[in-house]
């Protein structure tokens, strides 16, 4: 599914990734933890194509050079990156967002935009499934959204344009438990033999909700160990100060 | 009579053997300003006494006055003494296909989802007698008059209507208004007059694309609409298409006057030659409209999408005079490259309940200014008026600006006046978002900005509408990334 070799990142020459190597295969669950600034989510962003980076080495997704692509094209591909702070956008309603976005992703497929009343009704009832009232389809996005809500509605996308590989990036961060659990829900239920994510996140607890099959430790723009979801454990327990002794 | 000229003088005593239309056609005046250009554009339209008179006196006034200058706006001194204050409509050279047309235009057509048709209308190109727009307007103006409504051309109707126009002509832009008011009021060549009977409620949006003699306005335009009691209309001005025009200069006058319960709406989609990338050769749009809400609960609702010309300068107003009447401004400005926009309104309260909504959305890319300058004033007796003010300005990079210039003035305690203003930028984050939910980064553009003038458009007729958010993608193309 993804194959990362090599992959360094810099910006304005302060280096951030330094030589990552990752394989995901279809199906896996990639964890990826590590202390602040250790590069996690300058991952999410250079692997979903945000400006402003200096890149090396390469990415396959699919048999494709995924660095090569145009950030659109990423996603048009299957790549979807949940915000850490899903940004508001004044006057746009969040329906015509995921239509806008659901269309573009079937155009690049060679399919015909959605039915309307099709897409309406299987909106309605995925926003049920992240616990957000229908009135949230209609609202600008993210606009006056509390943090929980803003974090759900980035989960009510993915729902919506089924990704094959999806990044969330620290999804966790600000949630209460109540809200925690909605969110692995959702991405639990996309789980699927085919599909494959990195869950980039500070905190074990949300790997008790989606379980990984791998975890990684980032530091120093580096993957210094990994290992199955025990490893999340003892990083829980003991911390990343063993690492620098490893 | 003066002798100076004698080309002029040659022309003003030629004997006119076949009416003044068809003399129309076959002649212009030389450049140049003097009481003489005036006297002979008033007699090429064959006009009555009075209408010499008053343009006379037009141009007295505007001899004693200076060109303004506190608009935010900068550009080189016009010569008025050099320009053409009346020549007969240019006709451009008629193509055989679209194949013979500028390749650029079509794009900007097609983006724009205009029909093959209306594309052939408006590149020149012969049409087929089915798309025959003279019949269409015909159709539609026997309609209208049957109903009472009388929608023709401002000479047709001081030929038609005199009584009307001696009545209300300047009466809500007086001739001492300003420098551009006064030379509109000296030189107009013609324009749009439209007046709604007492109760009547025009059936279809009035627009000047379906008037006959529509393409010979000229730069100095003149609009005069009157609604009578309980009267309603829907006037639309302007054509999303790209519009290009050999004046520089376009100094037009619009008056609306709202009597007892009277509502009249006025649409503008503005799309004037910006001039080139460098700014060059732009059209300098120099506009005073004004509505008086003259009767109790007349509504005067003002709705512009400005994204063409060089320079706009341009405040849309409303007088509130009867009690309970109702003014509404409602604007997009866009400003690309180097065009400069210095628009905004005035909201005059004197009636008492009196209220006004702005809703002014300001939009800068490249190095682009964009300026809003609006006045609410509450005159002493306005008791209970209410305004609420909203200027939004967006930019996109970061050479271009905004500005705002909000003057408030309130002589009645009982006032609630409101005024809210944000700027904003699209961000790298709001496009990187987009972007990522699988938009190409102009459809995330386009997505943004109308997001941005999503509450003006919505006063925009449904057609208008779309039209003006296919036009906002097209006048911002390439402004990011």
């Amino acid at each position: 599914m993804l194959t990362i070799k090599d992959l360094h990142a810099s910006v304005d020459n302060k280096a951030i990734l330094q030589g990552l190597n990752l394989t995901i295969k279809p199906g896996e669950v990639h964890a990826i933890m590590g202390p602040n600034g250790s590069g996690k989510s300058t991952l999410g962003n250079v692997l979903a194509g945000r400006e402003g980076y200096e890149v090396s080495g390469s990415v396959t997704y699919h048999n494709q050079d995924l660095l090569s692509l145009a950030p659109e094209l990423r996603a048009q591909a299957g790549l979807f990156l949940a915000f850490q702070y899903p940004i508001e956008i004044p006057g746009v309603s969040n329906v015509y967002l995921l239509k806008a976005a659901l269309n573009a992703k079937r155009k690049a497929q060679g399919l015909p935009e959605v039915d309307a009343m099709d897409f309406l009704s299987s909106v309605k009832e995925k926003i049920k499934a992240v616990d957000l009232d229908q009135d949230f389809l209609y609202r600008s996005v993210n606009e006056g959204f509390s943090g929980g809500e803003k974090k759900r509605n980035e989960i009510l996308q993915m729902l919506i344009l089924e990704p094959s590989l999806i990044i969330l990036d620290e999804t966790d961060s600000g949630l209460d438990i109540d809200a925690l659990k909605v969110v692995a829900d959702g991405v639990n239920s996309l789980r699927s033999p085919d599909r494959s994510f990195i869950v980039i996140t500070h905190y074990q607890r949300l790997l008790d909700y989606i379980v990984p099959d791998f975890v990684h430790v980032l530091a120093n723009g580096k993957i210094v160990a990994s290992g199955g979801k025990e490893l999340a454990l003892k990083l829980e327990d003991q911390g990343y100060g063993w690492l620098d002794n490893a | 009579m003066s002798t100076e000229n004698p080309e002029l003088t040659a022309l003003l005593n030629q004997n006119y053997q076949h009416g003044f239309v068809s003399d129309i056609d076959a002649d212009s005046l030389p450049p140049g300003l003097n009481e003489d250009t005036v006297r002979a554009i008033s007699l090429k339209k064959n006009e009555p006494e009075f209408m010499l008179a008053w343009r006379l006196k037009a141009y007295h006034h505007w001899l004693t006055m200076v060109e303004p200058v506190w608009a935010h706006v900068a550009y080189p001194k016009i010569d008025y003494q050099q320009m053409v204050y009346y020549s007969a409509p240019k006709l451009k050279p008629t193509l055989n296909s679209l194949d013979e047309v500028d390749p650029e235009l079509l794009r900007v057509y097609e983006k724009l989802g205009i029909s093959l048709n209306e594309q052939k209308k408006l590149a020149n190109v012969a049409v087929d007698a089915v798309f025959d727009s003279i019949s269409v307007a015909t159709t539609f103006k026997d309609k209208l008059l049957s109903m009472g409504v009388i929608f023709c051309s401002f000479s047709e109707a001081v030929q038609k209507y005199p009584e009307l126009i001696q009545k209300y002509l300047g009466s809500i832009v007086p001739y001492t208004d300003n420098f551009f008011a006064a030379l509109n009021a000296a030189v107009f060549s013609d324009g749009s007059f439209v007046y709604i009977p007492k109760g009547v409620r025009c059936p279809m949006e009035l627009s000047t694309y379906f008037r006959i003699n529509a393409a010979s306005t000229g730069q100095f335009e003149r609009t005069l609409i009157i609604a009578d009691d309980d009267a309603y209309v829907s006037y639309l001005e302007g054509c999303t298409a790209p519009m290009r025009d050999e004046n520089q200069l376009h100094a037009a006058v619009v008056e609306i006057i709202a009597l007892d319960r009277a509502t009249v709406k006025y649409s503008t989609v503005q799309n004037w030659y910006p001039g080139d990338k460098e700014g060059k050769g732009g059209i300098y749009n120099f506009v005073t409209k004004r509505g008086a809400c003259r009767g109790v609960k007349s509504k005067i609702s003002w709705t512009q999408v400005e994204t063409g010309s060089a320079i706009t300068w341009k405040y849309p107003s409303v007088v509130l005079q009867g009690d309970d009447s109702v003014g509404e401004f409602y604007s997009v400005a866009v400003t690309n490259n180097y065009q400069q926009a210095d628009t905004g309104t005035k909201m005059i309260h004197i009636g008492k309940n009196t209220s006004s909504t702005i809703i002014s959305k300001g939009i800068s890319a490249g190095f682009g200014q964009n300026a809003y300058r609006g006045l609410v004033r509450i005159n002493p007796g306005a008791t209970n008026a209410r305004n609420y003010t909203q200027c939004d300005s967006l930019l996109m990079g970061d050479r271009c600006g905004a500005h705002t210039f909000p003057y408030i003035e309130v002589k009645n305690p009982t006032a609630q006046v409101e005024h809210e203003a944000t700027t904003s930028k699209i961000g790298a984050d709001q496009l990187f978002f987009c972007q990522q939910r699988g938009l190409s980064a102009e459809d995330a553009v386009n997505l943004i900005v109308n997001g941005f003038c999503r509450e003006v458009f919505r006063e925009l007729p449904m057609e208008f509408a779309v039209e003006a958010q296919k036009l906002l993608g097209v006048s911002l193309e390439g402004s990011v990334g």
